[in-house]
């Protein structure tokens, strides 16, 4: 039995088992958050909570795209509620990358998810490290309110903290496209 | 999958994840990375710190009935939404832009075809169709433009692209991109706004062609 997060557990059983208890404590863990990081862009509360009405009935339905050895929970989650938000208030749909679907049936491979949540916990310690102004310009990049040239304009924004990470997850595509072939 | 050399910076791979890309763009840069294992890991390494900053919001208290009501839609049949797939060199986000259909080819002039796939206030997606040997009209950019080659390859003043390579241009290049022997060279080709043409017949056609 491998310790995996309790949100990465609770997602496993609601893409595997349709598990509405799980679904309903991710819910609890983020949800609340969730509404927080939305109206940190000035949305109402109204309109958060519909955003994240709508991220968490995605989070149901598409669960079946979620794959552990690829993503966290809330990375997942985060790039649900961009594009929810983004389809929301402009009434369009984003373009998406392709899927790289997990065959079914994959058994998880316990080193690679535990090898992702050890650096994300290298990425949490990063992020709660930062000064406080650091802090409030990512936030504003990750949620859209930097232009790209600003983005670029930005030397405060910490964007070396990705760096390792990159190399651990180009590591992880070549590793399971080799294994789909 | 190996032999790309030109990526998606990293300030536009992260305003591609908070949505901050006009909708030309991010069409571009979803192909890209449809085609790309690199982009696809930076791209991932981006979502991973949003999701930590979800995860250090402070909690917000949700109205009563709210979690209640998420749970009682939880079987409600939803709304087929169509997922398109890749069919030949087009990525699924080429595929989606053409409905599933395979593309349908103008002619522009001088043996290069285009087929648009949106046009709008915020620019422009098209593909296009250039034989051996020939060039994409001679213009400069008023905002960014990005460059997919799905087939073939071409070369302009600043390099060598082959298929995968994206190439991006902001206002300060003008450049004569042309087609390399061999097969002809289809490329996605996506603009924040309409590019400005230095010949003066090409300048007249713009508003006709729509390019
Ligand atoms: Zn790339
Ligand atoms: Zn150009």
């Amino acid at each position: 039995e491998m310790d995996m997060s309790p949100e990465t557990t609770w997602m496993l059983a609601v893409r595997d088992k349709r598990c509405r208890e799980s679904f309903g404590a991710l819910f609890d863990h983020f949800a609340p958050r969730l509404k927080g990081f939305i109206m940190r862009s000035g949305t109402t509360a109204d309109q958060a909570e519909e955003i994240v009405q709508d991220v968490m009935l995605t989070v149901w339905r598409k669960a079946s795209h979620f794959d552990p050895h690829r993503a966290q929970v809330s990375a997942w989650i985060y790039q649900i509620a961009r594009n929810r938000h983004i389809d929301i208030m402009r009434k369009e749909r984003r373009p998406v990358p392709e899927a790289l679907k997990e065959e079914p049936n994959t058994e998880p491979d316990a080193g690679q998810i535990l090898a992702l949540e050890q650096e994300t916990r290298v990425l949490k310690l990063a992020i709660s490290r930062l000064s406080e102004d650091q802090r409030d310009l990512i936030e504003k990049a990750y949620l859209g309110e930097l232009s790209h040239t600003e983005i670029q304009e930005q030397t405060g924004l910490p964007l070396g903290t990705v760096k390792s990470r990159i190399r651990l997850g180009l590591e992880r595509l070549r590793h399971e496209l080799r294994e789909l072939r | 999958m190996t032999s790309i050399h030109h990526h998606i910076p990293d300030h536009l791979l992260l305003a591609f994840a908070s949505g901050n890309l006009s909708h030309p763009l991010a069409a571009a840069v979803a192909s890209h990375v449809s085609m790309c294992l690199e982009c696809r890991a930076a791209l991932e390494a981006h979502q991973a710190i949003g999701g930590e900053l979800i995860e250090a919001s402070p909690d917000t208290a949700l109205s009563r009935d709210m979690k209640s009501s998420v749970l009682a839609q939880l079987d409600l049949p939803e709304a087929p939404v169509p997922e398109y797939r890749r069919s030949g060199i087009y990525p699924a986000p080429v595929m989606e832009a053409l409905k599933g259909r395979q593309p349908r080819w103008k002619k522009l002039g001088a043996g290069v075809r285009q087929c648009i796939l949106s046009h709008g206030v915020e620019g422009s997606v098209r593909l296009l169709h250039i034989p051996p040997g020939m060039a994409v009209p001679d213009h400069g950019h008023s905002g960014l433009e990005m460059t997919l080659v799905l087939q073939g390859s071409f070369s302009d003043e600043t390099g060598h692209f082959g298929v995968g390579d994206i190439e991006i241009a902001d206002d300060d290049l003008e450049h004569t991109p042309v087609a390399d022997q061999g097969t002809p060279c289809i490329c996605l080709a996506a603009t924040e706004a309409p590019l400005r043409f230095n010949a003066f017949l090409p300048r007249l056609l713009q508003p006709i062609f729509r390019i």
